[in-house]
């Protein structure tokens, strides 16, 4: 092999590769040391450095590489740029879990006394950490009904610096206008943050509809077999932090780097760099490699799985849409569903893999269908091989008021599914004997 | 902005291997500046990056190690690419500088850091034969196709299943 050969860098169509290619490939040559072609579990805490100029050159941001692996690890790095890939953004930050990405994408953004808003239809989890624990921070957010554009406009108008909403919405069946919101936000010098998790980047980006940030929980379908607990938040690199002013976390001088100025130094990488130098650092909400290596399997077989999922559950939501003990099914794939034309949009290749329905005999018939399936199991999670069951009302979204679970679509009869890829009949079977049981 | 910018991954690598010297115009001695972190990480990388910013040369500065120098015409040759890291606008009167002493000092590059771009300037340099990027950074285009850009969670949009040997000595020399 010429010299030529051995130093001439991987050169290809870039951002060109095609998505399923950038799922398995994206992040993730051969190791530089060994050629070991799956990409190692770097099981390490700390990198040596080479010289004391090194050294000092890696903690002043000058030069890239590790450092300790609270801030960046090669195997969670690969991760990164994968799901950054397949986001179409910038970079990403992983972190030890999707709530864990939350605050991280918060961080940087908002100072103690200020607001955000986010959707009313999210993820009871995220609706308790915002309402309960981020005013620790004294961070604070106004929830509102982001189908009502005007309340959107007017909570923004009163300084809210962020909105958060979710793509598909965790109960399920709800989808997000995310060009409209998009819109209103950067009118209000705002940003949009998304949460893509029930989506995933094979059914919706996003950053195509105009918003800024994307937050992961990597515990569902990009890991898909229920092993990990991990999140990501991936950054557009669109937003002008500088031009601004309303981000002094990454506009102003950081006085832990010297007064360094991240937007100043960084340009569009400024939010991901800060994300590891400052947030991780200090927060330490770190993703572990073995984390990072079974997400990575799981990104390999996103879109088949994907698919999979969706026709499962699409099949399930028209079977259970006939049945006589079954009052509605909320599935944004149904011919019936209020946002079937909003799935058309934003979600071409499917309308995802979890929804709700509500049993005729509330509260005590949610309980009885899930506690007699067999097949299905009963537990809190979503995004697995296996198909899930769940009475909301009484675990994910127990913690909140009556109006809330509302909201959220979580009512007293609503039964949450998260449909896997068994056998579609062997799925019907099930739900039909508990639901005759019930 | 006119058009979208777009140069070919080969065509940035071509530039950052056969090129061995920089002038740097606009390098700032202060070590938080931008151009400071791109010219110290292009040294690690084994460029020489000479510096050019006329007040720190009446003061007799070095940075980084490096002699600061009034204005490109004082650039000892050879200097293969001229990097502006000044306004868009300060980019014509540099490029014109550079098609000047081209011959001198053997200027085969004029890059525009990323922000900066003058299609003016641009059209003229490549008139004379001069190859120009412009709104890019030789630091974050070398991480970028030589894998360290990855490092920091970024998306280089480079896939290869290719395995190459390693560099002799382990620099960029190629
Ligand atoms: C939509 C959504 N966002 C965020 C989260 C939180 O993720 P994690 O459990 O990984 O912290 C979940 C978890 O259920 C979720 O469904």
């Amino acid at each position: 092999m010429s010299e030529d050969e051995t130093q001439t860098p991987a050169s290809g169509p870039g951002p060109d590769w095609g998505f399923e290619t950038r799922m398995i490939h994206a992040g993730a040559g051969p190791d530089p040391t060994s050629g070991a072609r799956q990409t190692p579990i770097h099981q390490t805490s700390a990198y040596a450095f080479h010289d004391a100029d090194h050294a000092a050159s890696l903690f002043n941001l000058q030069t890239f590489g590790f450092i300790y692996s609270r801030l960046g690890n090669p195997t969670v790095a690969t991760l990164e740029e994968r799901i950054a890939s397949l986001e179409g953004g910038r970079g990403a930050t992983c972190a030890a879990s999707g709530h864990a990405a939350q605050v991280l994408a918060f961080f940087p953004l908002i100072e103690a006394g200020e607001r955000f808003a986010a959707s009313t239809r999210l993820y009871g989890g995220s609706v308790t950490q915002f309402s309960r624990t981020f005013p620790k921070f004294d961070w604070r957010c106004d929830f509102v009904d982001t189908e009502d554009l005007s309340a959107v406009e007017a909570v923004l108008a009163q300084g809210a610096k962020a909105l958060f909403v979710e793509s598909l919405a965790n109960p399920g069946g709800v989808v997000t206008d995310l060009e409209a919101l998009s819109g209103l936000t950067r009118a209000a010098g705002a940003l949009l943050i998304v949460d893509n998790t029930l989506a995933t980047p094979w059914l919706c980006r996003p950053f195509e509809w105009g918003a800024d940030l994307i937050v992961h929980s990597a515990t569902k379908f990009l890991s898909g077999n229920g092993t990990v607990i991990g999140g990501a938040v991936v950054d557009s690199g669109r937003f002008d932090w500088s031009a601004s002013g309303r981000f002094p976390g990454l506009s102003e001088p950081e006085p832990a780097y010297h007064g360094l100025k991240f937007s100043e130094t960084f340009g569009d990488l400024a939010f991901t760099v800060h994300s590891h130098a400052v947030g991780l650092r200090d927060l330490g909400a770190s993703m572990a490699p073995m984390n990072a290596f079974l997400t990575l399997l799981g990104t390999e077989t996103l879109a088949l799985r994907m698919e999979r999922h969706c026709r499962n559950s699409l099949a399930v939501a028209e079977w259970l849409t006939g049945h006589p003990k079954v009052e509605w099914v909320s599935h944004a794939g149904l011919p019936t569903s209020p946002y079937r034309e909003l799935a058309e949009k934003y979600l071409p290749n499917g309308a995802g893999a979890v929804f709700t329905f509500g049993v005729r005999g509330g509260y005590e018939a949610g309980v009885r269908v899930v506690e007699k399936c067999e097949l299905f199991s009963h537990l809190a999670n979503i995004g697995d091989a296996r198909s899930l069951i769940i009475h909301p009302a009484s675990t994910t979204h127990r913690q909140l008021t009556d109006e809330q679970r509302a909201a959220a679509g979580a009512g007293p009869e609503v039964v949450r599914l998260s449909i896997g890829l068994e056998t579609v009949d062997d799925l019907v079977r099930d739900l039909d004997q508990a639901l005759a049981a019930a | 902005m006119a058009t979208d910018l777009h140069y070919s991954d080969a065509l940035i690598t071509g530039i950052l291997r056969r090129v061995r010297t920089i002038a740097m115009v606009g390098a700032s001695p202060n070590w938080k500046r931008p151009s400071n972190f791109a010219m110290k990480y292009l040294q690690e990388k084994g460029f020489r990056v000479i510096p050019v910013n006329p007040r720190a040369a009446a003061a007799g500065a070095s940075i980084l190690g490096e002699k600061a120098r009034a204005s490109l015409e004082e650039v000892p040759a050879p200097v293969e690419m001229v990097d502006v890291f000044r306004a868009s606008e300060a980019a014509l009167g540099i490029t014109r500088e550079a098609i000047r002493l081209r011959a001198e000092k053997g200027f085969d590059v004029v890059w525009m850091q990323l922000g900066v771009r003058n299609d003016e300037a641009a059209a003229e340099a490549e008139a004379a034969g001069l190859t120009v990027i412009m709104n890019r950074c030789p630091k974050i285009e070398y991480g970028r196709l030589w894998g360290e850009l990855g490092w920091g969670g970024f998306d280089s949009g480079v896939i290869s299943s290719r395995w190459p040997r390693p560099a002799k000595g382990g620099g960029r020399s190629g």
